[in-house]
């Protein structure tokens, strides 16, 4: 990304070309757990995104102030803080998906989406930029979670948002669940899937063949 | 005692953090290249892990917990909403001191750990463990057997997946599905395998 390049390119950026689960591998964890319905996958996105915005913001906020060496810690209280406040707004207001994600609400504070934008993106930009890079890999990362969501919920229990698209065999239709939809396995399988399907489309994403010597140390970026 | 031994083999392979639960999948994908980061990585984990559950387990029981504050004469104090800002303080520090202990006694292990253990500050599985301990209000000392049981779970997975991505070099992937795509098909299967796990420790 250039470092000029606007801010209508620096929202939809994300979506795609650069989307943090399929190309920068960030947030996976999260990505697969809590995408056996819709319902649960889009309360995590909307979660997911304000935490990353919110986050953003206060860190460029501050991104003066803060002391290099101990910045990592800076950063994950304030990130902590929002998830906490976020955790117990859900249990208030939306206690039965709030019980379904269990931990994975408080998960966010270790989601490597949000240290990594704040790390890479909010600590160099004013709030303004930041919020809207934020907002973009929150909606790329939520474009993710409802595409697998909606694939698992609709053939392992033939439904959407909990409305019955096909008619299960117990309820007398013809469809029969394939409960290896609703298991971890099947996550993997579809997220494996969709980076294939995305990096033929776009071919510029493919990782070039890995020829490091066996000595040679991890590369870490 | 035997139920100590079922609560981490259960840890370590039926509630398998990165395949079943789905937790430090990020550091599980993106340090799986070679063998020899993987090794490192599992043993930082085993370590981190063992030390952190435990410590939380003490810090929650003793400060945080509701009613834990009943010797003060404040029985109605609820602090367990804190949770989550203690225990990633004390990953944290703990991830620190551990870096700046074995730099100064034991230069040979710092060294072959590298860079893995600030990355584990923010591994969702290391938190994961704490929280689930708070869950399931484990004891001192199983929440100590759980710690090393996840750890030992994570360390084993990721270096089969660490194997079988270094075996990938020889074979003729689609140019589409080299590197990120291919690792999560692998470990699709890995999870397969080990959901069969599940039957151990059920009965």
């Amino acid at each position: 990304m250039p470092a000029r390049a606007s801010l209508w390119s620096t929202l939809t950026d994300p979506l795609v070309h650069q989307n943090p689960v399929t190309l920068q591998i960030l947030g996976i964890c999260s990505a697969l757990a809590v995408t056996t319905s819709v319902a649960t996958a889009l309360t995590m996105s909307a979660a997911l995104t304000a935490v990353l915005v919110m986050s953003a913001g206060l860190i460029s906020l501050i991104r003066h102030h803060i002391p290099g060496s101990i910045r990592l810690i800076v950063q994950i209280v304030i990130v902590a803080s929002l998830v906490i406040v976020i955790d117990q707004i859900l249990q208030a207001y939306l206690f039965e998906i709030s019980q379904k994600l269990s931990v994975f609400v408080s998960l966010i504070t270790t989601n490597c989406l949000v240290l990594g934008r704040t790390e890479s993106f909010s600590r160099h930009n004013p709030p303004g930029r930041s919020m809207v890079d934020a907002l973009g890999n929150g909606l790329g990362y939520s474009l993710v979670l409802v595409v697998i969501g909606s694939v698992r919920e609709l053939f392992g229990a033939g439904s959407l948002l909990g409305l019955q698209v096909f008619q299960t065999v117990d309820q007398g239709g013809w469809f029969t669940p394939l409960s290896l939809m609703l298991l971890a396995p099947s996550a993997f399988f579809l997220l494996g899937g969709l980076v294939w399907i995305l990096r033929t489309l776009l071919p510029d994403q493919t990782e070039t063949l890995e020829l490091l010597s066996p000595d040679k140390p991890e590369d870490l970026s | 005692m035997s139920d100590l031994v079922s609560l981490f083999l259960s840890a370590a392979f039926v509630e398998n953090m990165p395949l079943t639960l789905f937790l430090g999948l990020c550091t599980f994908i993106a340090l799986s290249r070679k063998t020899g980061s993987a090794v490192g990585l599992g043993i930082a984990v085993v370590a981190v892990m063992g030390v952190t559950v435990p410590l939380n387990q003490l810090i929650y029981s003793a400060l945080l917990a509701p009613g834990a504050w009943a010797w003060a004469g404040l029985p109605e104090t609820d602090l367990s909403y804190l949770k989550l800002i203690a225990f990633i303080g004390v990953i944290a520090a703990t991830v620190q001191l551990l870096e700046m202990v074995l730099d100064r006694f034991f230069p040979a292990i710092y060294a072959s750990f590298g860079v893995f253990l600030p990355l584990l500050t923010v591994q969702c599985a290391i938190l994961a463990g704490s929280l689930f301990m708070v869950e399931r209000s484990f004891t001192l000392v199983e929440s100590a057997v759980f710690g090393l049981g996840s750890g030992t779970g994570f360390a084993t997975s990721v270096v089969m997946l660490g194997a079988i991505r270094a075996r990938l070099a020889y074979a003729h992937v689609p140019e589409a599905l080299r590197g990120l795509g291919i690792t999560f098909l692998l470990a699709g299967m890995m999870s397969l395998g080990f959901s069969a796990f599940a039957q151990m420790v059920a009965s």
